[in-house]
């Protein structure tokens, strides 16, 4: 089985092919079908992998599979290499699982678009890259996914280019993980320059050569996960993501692709062991922006943005805990977020399906009885969100909690707190839409429940959201067991002396977590002025969250501004009403500050032979000084 | 004899002379010549170099002929070009020759 | 009397020897055939029988023909890299010769000629080689310049060109008279043996001498003529001197700098490296918010051979190598944008609005998948031709203890990124506005063919770089 591997790969890029080749002649739901079954297929693949590994001894669950001598220049070795191990084959399964029944639901979702054949072409050049940064056994693969990714989700984000802001968004979310990219060719870089070596296996098995720049290189692939993963300081472009189509963000900016630096972070683990300062950074962003985010998404009052910024807040929940070393709950966290994030945004999908895109909760309410089955499995999903006792959230964030608590008292309590707003704010989202009265009599009336192609999906997901957190259970995790030969090497102590210790933790975060539900309860059934009254009384704080902490705007002011002042005064510039607007959206600044400046590309003969005297005068005196 | 300085001095003076003119000229036609001035200027330098360096290596002369040769070639497309410029826009002033830009 | 010929074998001249012969055959053909379009296809097979010979130079020891050219693998890797750009270039240039029904055979020859210069670039171990290949190459390429003759902006280009050309070729000329001076030689190992440090004439030539080619590549700040050039000079022109001249001009500057001044590497590596840094950002900065396609261009080969120069400026075997991937890959990738660039041109214009490429995936999909492929190989992107050749400059720049260098390498790199997403971005995220009309295509078969080979290449580049690789590793071992 496991040479045959691969094949996880092929499937959908066969279907990605069969869609490009024949989709004009065929139906909507065909392509949609061809699609889907590529992405089982590749499911099937991975089930496949997961109970080869499983029958095989713990120690030699490790193979790697060459597909292709792809560079080889001198020492520098990189090649088309899949790395099957427990980790992988776990990221493999969530991505083709939870993507499979994504790819259902966008049947349902995305029937009388104009562009379906796109969508699916693209979704499926989505789960091959995701796969590809998967299954990578090294950097430069993992490099090729990791582009390949921000590539479809940049597609993606801009699907429905025709509203402007969603073209700005996917240019945004473009921008802004180039800058996390950067982070990683030079991390990268730096490896080989040290070690000679890009394959991870070989990494991990000869730290010291890398040990003495374990911090930097760390640091470097911290900046590619925050960008990737939408941690603090690069976290601004997920919520403007959310104007792709709502299967886009469940996919790609809840379940799997934002998650791929969490990935990075335990496939590299052995880098970033090295330096337990990189490790407090990781720990220290993870928490922080959980916190945050969490902040901001009390404030918001669109149902997707809200998920958005609970996704960012979760994910801080995940490199928290592979930043206190515990790798496996963090890989354990992202497994049932995957779950239940992605069942979140496929409800909400439904509900904006069914009020004609409309997303802003204080014109819904009372859907409940229009919309029982999105109502019923949101209700799961929020629970587990909330991490209420017994769903998949509270196992898997609980084990977390627990790890920074021996890490560092304050990360827990900072988590402990998120923990406090994420309840109340992922019940603010079951009860404001679905309970009490409808506020809006129109979009009440035509609201409807959606087709079966829809709601199934959203009952599976339901159920891993449900039952995903018992494969992790204290004391007794299967998942940590399979997860085990991976971090072998990483001696976490994993706090078993002090059991009764972790049950009195997860009864204080049960606590913690049933006051915020009733605080949200309380809030907006019983006394539904108190909301205004309590942001009254935080005065200046609550217009620091409103507007998301002013960080959109300081990047701005600080980075966007300065930089197209340059252009400008670089490039001569035309009207800006000429300027195609939807790229150049920010040009109008130029003009302003340039109108001065002296316009470099003259066209004159005279100032060009005036440019080039200037150099060689310059090139004269430098060489005429070193010679 | 004349020192070697006196003819390097010369065709440093005459190619900053040619610089100047190209530097200074809007008349394309005056360009081109002060160009040729800065080539004939390196000639010397060639010439002047061959016969106090090494004169029993026929590389310098042969040079400064390969740069008369090439100059002339030169000046013939140059010609040319100015003449269809002429010819398109009734003028031979840099200044004016300026569409193209940005 | 008895003349005495000198005993020289001219048979490591043979390639460049077989296309000006193919190029004076054209001249004749021109002269009594009537049917023109042959001239292509003469000068084509020229390009492929003058490959034929680079082969099998390449089977035998090395040749050289006294201290004045050389057949060696170096010389050779030029040779290849520039007879498939005259080749994919005569193919772009094909249609665009018929409908202008005037002259064929002097743009063919020209052409031809052109090839001459760069492949003797290549080819040249003594500055005086070096400077009649440039000046070979540069006449040549004037004249292509202003061959649109019914456009101003032909005429105007090529004065421009002409102008500053000839300009820089008198520094070029100083310079190398300064060098003669200090060395006492013309050759580049007589140079190299003889030069050393220390001296203002020595510093004075180095400079002059890389003024000269710092114009022929394109380096800021002696760039200004680029998007002038590029953008006035027909596009099949444009074309193949963005690739072609670049190519010839850095394979003279990489042989002038490993061979005649290899000793003096603490000298000259920073001032390199201060000029790529320049180069790459002034390029790409400007390329930002170009409203003319083949002025975009333009600015993006101007940031590409900042890039280039990054692997000279390294100083080391991956940088001589890596520059030389970076120019084979750069060729075909940028043939093939400057290929679509023809095709949506509109006739007469001479150029492409950035405004005219939307919605050209919807009337056109493979087109603008071509594009799509171009462009991101241009930016960068993984796996494509483009990606290597970074990843080998960037890797020389780090593995020479440069990684600052190589830092702003890939700041410009994602930087570079915008504009050229910005043309897919136009191509396939913006249907055309209603009621306008069709985004008009010539889909001419022979320069349909001329992109598929370019496209071929890119994905092939990307896809195997260690068989290209190893042959810009081969070459380069002559700097030892």
């Amino acid at each position: 089985m496991l040479n045959y591997a691969w094949l996880i790969l092929v499937f959908p890029v066969l279907g990605l092919l069969l869609n490009l080749a024949f989709g004009r002649r065929l139906s909507d739901r065909t392509i949609g079908w061809i699609a889907s079954s590529a992405v089982f297929l590749s499911f099937l693949v991975a089930v496949g992998l997961f109970f080869t590994l499983l029958g095989m001894p713990v120690e030699g669950r490790q193979h790697e599979l060459m597909l292709w001598q792809w560079i080889h220049v001198d020492l520098f070795r990189a090649d088309v290499k899949i790395l099957v191990d427990p980790l992988s084959v776990t990221m493999g399964l969530i991505v083709t699982g939870v993507g499979f029944l994504i790819h259902v639901y966008s049947i349902g979702y995305m029937e009388g678009d104009k562009r379906v054949q796109r969508f699916f072409v693209f979704m499926n050049f989505f789960i091959f890259m995701m796969l590809t940064l998967v299954f990578a056994n090294n950097f430069v693969l993992l490099y090729v996914g990791w582009e390949g990714v921000g590539l479809s989700s940049y597609l993606l984000i801009g699907f429905w280019f025709e509203k402007p802001i969603a073209a700005e968004a996917g240019k945004k979310a473009f921008l802004v993980n180039r800058v996390g990219d950067f982070g990683m060719a030079l991390a990268i870089m730096w490896i080989f320059k040290l070690s000679g070596r890009l394959s991870f296996l070989d990494i991990a098995a000869n730290t010291q050569a890398i040990a003495p720049a374990a911090t930097g290189i760390a640091l470097l692939l911290l900046l590619a996960v925050t960008g990737k993963s939408a941690q603090i300081p690069l976290y601004i472009w997920l919520p403007d993501a959310m104007e792709g189509p709502t299967p886009v963000s469940a996919l790609i900016h809840a379940a799997t692709m934002v998650t791929a630096g969490v990935y990075l972070v335990a496939r590299t683990f052995a880098i970033f062991l090295l330096s337990p300062v990189a490790m407090t950074w990781v720990a220290t962003i993870g928490v922080v922006t959980a916190f945050f985010a969490a902040t901001m998404a009390l404030a918001q009052v669109d149902l997707k943005r809200i998920l958005a910024y609970s996704t960012i807040s979760q994910i801080g929940y995940m490199v928290l805990g592979v930043g206190v070393g515990a790798f496996s709950a963090g890989i354990f966290h992202l497994m049932t977020h995957a779950f239940f994030k992605a069942l979140l945004f496929l409800a909400a999908g439904s509900v904006m399906h069914a009020l004609h895109g409309e997303l802003d909760i204080r014109k819904m309410g009372g859907l409940r009885e229009k919309m029982p089955q999105t109502f019923w499995t949101f209700l799961i999903g929020a629970a587990a969100l909330a991490g209420f006792p017994l769903f998949s959230g509270f196992f898997s964030k609980d084990e977390i909690l627990w790890h920074a608590w021996q890490h560092a008292h304050w990360m827990w309590a900072l988590g402990l707190l998120t923990a406090f707003m994420t309840a109340y704010y992922s019940f603010r989202a079951v009860i404001v839409p679905f309970l009490g009265k409808p506020r809006d009599k129109y979009l009440f009336s035509h609201a409807h429940e959606a087709p079966p192609v829809m709601t199934i999906p959203l009952w599976l997901l339901a159920m891993g959201a449900l039952l995903g957190g018992f494969l992790g259970l204290p004391h007794a995790s299967l998942f940590g067991k399979w997860l085990e030969p991976v971090f072998a090497s990483a001696h976490v102590g994993e706090g078993a002396a002090s059991g009764n210790l972790e049950l009195i933790f997860m009864g204080i975060s049960s606590l913690v977590v049933l006051a915020g539900i009733g605080l949200a309860y309380y809030a907006y059934m019983v006394d539904t002025e108190f909301p205004n009254r309590f942001r009254k009384s935080l005065g200046f704080i609550d217009g620091l969250v409103q507007h998301k902490w002013y960080v959109d705007e300081l990047y701005m002011a600080v980075i966007v501004h300065p930089l197209w002042e340059l252009a400008g005064w670089f490039a001569k510039f035309f009207d800006p009403k000429v300027i195609d607007g939807t790229v150049n959206g920010l040009a109008w600044v130029t003009d302003e500050v340039g109108g001065g400046v002296r316009k470099l590309q003259t066209g004159l003969v005279g100032w060009y032979v005036f440019s080039l005297f200037v150099g060689a005068v310059l090139l004269l005196g430098y060489f005429m000084l070193v010679w | 004899m004349i020192p070697l300085s006196w003819y390097l001095i010369v065709a440093a003076l005459l190619f900053v002379i040619g610089f100047y003119g190209a530097l200074s000229r809007r008349n394309a036609i005056a360009i081109l010549m002060s160009i040729e001035l800065m080539l004939n200027a390196v000639n010397i330098n060639f010439l002047a170099f061959w016969r106090y360096l090494t004169p029993e290596d026929m590389a310098g002369q042969v040079f400064a002929i390969i740069a008369i040769t090439v100059a002339a070639a030169e000046a013939a497309v140059g010609l040319a070009l100015v003449i269809a410029i002429y010819r398109s826009r009734d003028t031979v002033s840099v200044d004016e020759v300026d569409l193209l830009k940005g | 009397m008895t003349i005495t010929m000198p005993s020289v074998s001219l048979m490591p001249y043979l390639p460049e020897i077989i296309l000006l012969v193919t190029a004076l055959l054209v001249l004749l053909v021109d002269t009594v055939w009537g049917d023109k379009r042959w001239l292509v296809w003469l000068a084509f097979l020229g390009t492929l029988v003058s490959g034929v010979a680079v082969w099998w130079l390449a089977q035998g020891p090395t040749l050289q023909l006294q201290d004045m050219l050389t057949a060696d693998a170096y010389a050779l890797f030029i040779d290849m890299v520039v007879l498939i750009v005259a080749a994919i270039s005569l193919l772009l240039a094909y249609d665009w010769l018929i409908e202008h029904n005037e002259q064929q055979g002097e743009y063919v020859a020209l052409l031809l000629f052109a090839t001459v210069g760069m492949m003797t670039m290549g080819a040249a171990i003594n500055v005086v080689t070096i400077f009649v290949a440039l000046e070979i190459l540069s006449l040549s390429l004037y004249i292509l310049t202003g061959f649109a003759r019914e456009r101003l902006t032909s005429g105007e280009a090529a004065l421009k060109y002409f102008l500053l050309g000839a300009f820089a070729s008198a520094f070029f000329l100083y310079g190398a008279a300064l060098l003669y001076g200090s060395s006492g030689h013309l050759d580049l190992i007589g140079i190299g043996q003889n030069l050393g440090t220390g001296g203002l004439m020595a510093g004075a030539g180095v400079a002059l001498l890389l003024v000269g080619f710092s114009f022929k590549v394109a380096l800021a700040p002696f760039h200004m003529w680029t998007p002038d050039v590029y953008q006035g000079a027909p596009t099949s022109v444009s074309a193949f001197m963005s690739v072609g001249a670049k190519a010839a001009g850095f394979a003279a500057f990489l042989r002038f700098f490993q061979v005649a001044l290899a000793g003096s590497y603490a000298q000259w590596g920073p001032a390199l490296a201060a000029l790529a840094v320049l180069t790459m950002t002034w390029g790409n900065l400007a390329a930002l918010r170009q409203e003319s396609l083949k002025r975009l261009l333009a600015y993006s080969s101007i940031a590409h051979a900042g890039y280039a120069l990054v692997g000279l400026a390294a100083g080391n075997s991956l940088g001589s190598s890596g520059l030389l991937f970076y120019l084979l890959a750069y060729a075909f990738m940028n043939l093939g944008a400057f290929g679509v660039a023809i095709m949506l041109e509109k006739p007469g214009s001479g150029d492409v609005m950035m405004s005219s490429l939307r919605g050209t995936s919807r009337q056109h999909p493979l087109l603008a998948a071509t594009m799509a492929v171009f462009m991101f190989s241009l930016a960068g992107v993984p796996p494509l031709a483009g990606f290597f050749g970074k990843l080998y400059v960037f890797g020389a720049a780090v593995e020479a203890n440069m990684a600052w260098l190589a830092i702003v390498g890939v700041i410009n790199s994602a930087l570079s990124a915008y504009y050229y997403l910005r043309v897919t971005v136009l191509m396939y995220m913006r249907d055309e506005e209603a009621g306008e009309e069709e985004v008009a295509v010539s889909k001419p078969p022979v320069l349909v063919f001329a992109l598929v080979v370019a496209l071929f290449f890119v994905v092939i580049v990307g896809l195997w770089p260690s068989v290209w690789m190893q042959m810009a590793q081969q070459a380069a071992l002559i700097f030892g």
